[in-house]
């Protein structure tokens, strides 16, 4: 697994903080913890238990108390888009608003190296977005988030609809923005997944998470 | 200027026509005679009624009078825009949207002919007022109604895109902008499908009026484009003002999608 080899780890060389969370509280989840830049926490738990209504909740997409601060800064005192836009949230079946692939980006050109190395072709721009597959979609979303340049990336099942060889990729491609000082929440169901990119392991369980011990 | 004037007798005779109905529906088991009966008496009932009020209004002249009409008109009207609604805004904004930008709308419009084009003496006299307003208010409220429908069902529905384009950091108008051109769209089409169709398909109601009513057909034209001038100018601004006010309360400050603000569906 020579892709896991470039996040952070151990917790020893962990970088700054980028992003801190105390006492954030949404329905039944609450959580206090700081994520680091350059790691990767892995975060587990069952189907239903919390684990997209706390990602949803630190990217301010759901009505949420606590204080929560990006490089120092609290939330509350910048724009919300902004805010998103550092924190990016990218949901395990991303949401589309306009016909085409090419309307979803701000600026294709940068997409193009991202949509390659994802193994899609550049000509997918002009593709309706209706003919994609779950896979595709998925994977453009990524991409979608990915073009921002993040601090911290909220990935919710990123892997979900996709093949061993594409998954891959994607680990790979997440690594590369841990290893340039991104911080990465990274919810999914597969454990063996948690292990490979988590540099530090959460589990959820009625709504409050718990760290493993590495 | 002549006219031929009835008396209810008079009706009697057409109103079998509808009597009519009723036996078609009940030959047919279409089981709309319970309905039909109740609509034609709540029609008659509230016409003669209204015969009365405006000749009241008219004889009174009266600001007051003339304004409180107008109110109860409103009132009744956005009651019209919630009944047509399959899922409403919660709290006070359930009337109220509906009811301010009516107010807006039609008041607006309705003041604006009087004032510029109609001069009647005094400026809000019933017998020009009443009726232009309420025609204007008609149209206004399909206009609204349609535009909240499409855009209430359109964030539930496209709740994931709208989401995911705010995710990104789009600010809230961005991430709707979307589903409120669809709800406008939908506001305007009722208006501009009538406007298209006019004087091909339909002579409208009130240029009908005036021609039976003995006006020279090209007097009552004149009338007719200036009411349908009115009509889509008070439906534009209505159904603007209630889908940005709409898109406006079912997000937040912090640029959040508040699907909690809508009620759920009707009939559940």
């Amino acid at each position: 697994m020579p892709y896991a080899a470039s996040y952070a780890h151990p917790q020893s060389n962990r970088g700054l903080v980028v992003l801190t969370i105390e006492g954030l509280r949404r329905l039944h989840v609450s959580a206090s913890f700081d994520v680091h830049s350059g790691e990767c926490i892995a975060l587990q738990g069952a189907s239903g238990v919390g684990k997209s209504l706390l990602l949803r909740a630190i990217a301010d997409l759901d009505v949420n108390e606590g204080i929560l601060k990006l490089d120092g800064v609290l939330r509350e005192s910048m724009p919300a888009p902004l805010w998103r836009k550092k924190v990016t949230y990218v949901a395990a079946e991303p949401g589309w608003w306009a016909e085409t692939v090419q309307e979803h980006f701000p600026a294709w050109s940068e997409a193009i190296p991202l949509i390659e190395k994802l193994g899609l072709p550049v000509a997918c721009g002009s593709w309706d977005i209706r003919r994609l597959s779950t896979g595709e979609k998925q994977r453009l979303g990524l991409v979608r988030a990915l073009v921002l340049d993040s601090r911290v990336l909220l990935l919710d099942e990123p892997t979900s609809a996709l093949d061993a060889n594409s998954t891959k990729i994607v680990e790979s491609m997440i690594a590369d923005r841990a290893s340039m000082g991104a911080g990465i929440i990274w919810s999914t169901h597969d454990k063996a997944q948690a292990q490979r990119v988590g540099s530090r392991l959460f589990i959820m369980s009625g709504g409050r998470i718990e760290e493993l011990p590495p | 200027m002549t006219y031929i004037q009835l008396s209810y007798g008079d009706l009697i005779l057409p109103a079998f026509l509808v009597v009519m109905n009723g036996a078609l529906s009940i030959a047919l088991h279409l089981r709309l005679e319970k309905q039909l009966a109740i609509a034609t008496a709540r029609m008659f009932i509230q016409l003669v009624l209204v015969g009365y009020v405006l000749t009241f209004l008219f004889a009174a002249v009266s600001p007051f009078w003339t304004a409180l009409a107008a109110v109860v008109m409103v009132l009744f009207a956005s009651r019209e825009i919630v009944a047509r609604q399959k899922r409403r805004l919660m709290g006070v904004w359930t009337y109220g949207l509906g009811a301010a930008c009516t107010l807006m709308a039609a008041g607006t419009v309705t003041i604006f002919s009087l004032l510029t084009q109609l001069h009647p003496d005094p400026w809000y006299h019933p017998r020009y007022a009443l009726p232009l307003l309420g025609m204007i208010l008609g149209n206004t409220m399909t206009g609204i109604g349609l535009g909240l429908d499409v855009l209430t069902n359109g964030l539930v529905r496209e709740r994931a895109a709208v989401e995911a384009h705010l995710a990104l950091g789009a600010t809230r108008y961005q991430a709707l902008l979307p589903v409120i051109r669809d709800a406008l769209r939908s506001g305007f089409m009722p208006t501009i499908n009538g406007m298209a169709a006019i004087g091909l398909v339909s002579l409208p109601g009130m240029m009908t009026g005036q021609i039976l009513a003995g006006v020279e057909p090209a007097d009552a034209v004149k009338y007719q484009l200036l009411i349908m001038f009115l009509i889509a100018g008070g439906t534009g601004l209505g159904t603007l003002a209630a889908v940005i006010g709409g898109g406006y309360r079912l997000t937040d400050h912090r640029h959040r999608l508040r699907l909690d603000r809508i009620s759920s569906e009707l009939g559940t």
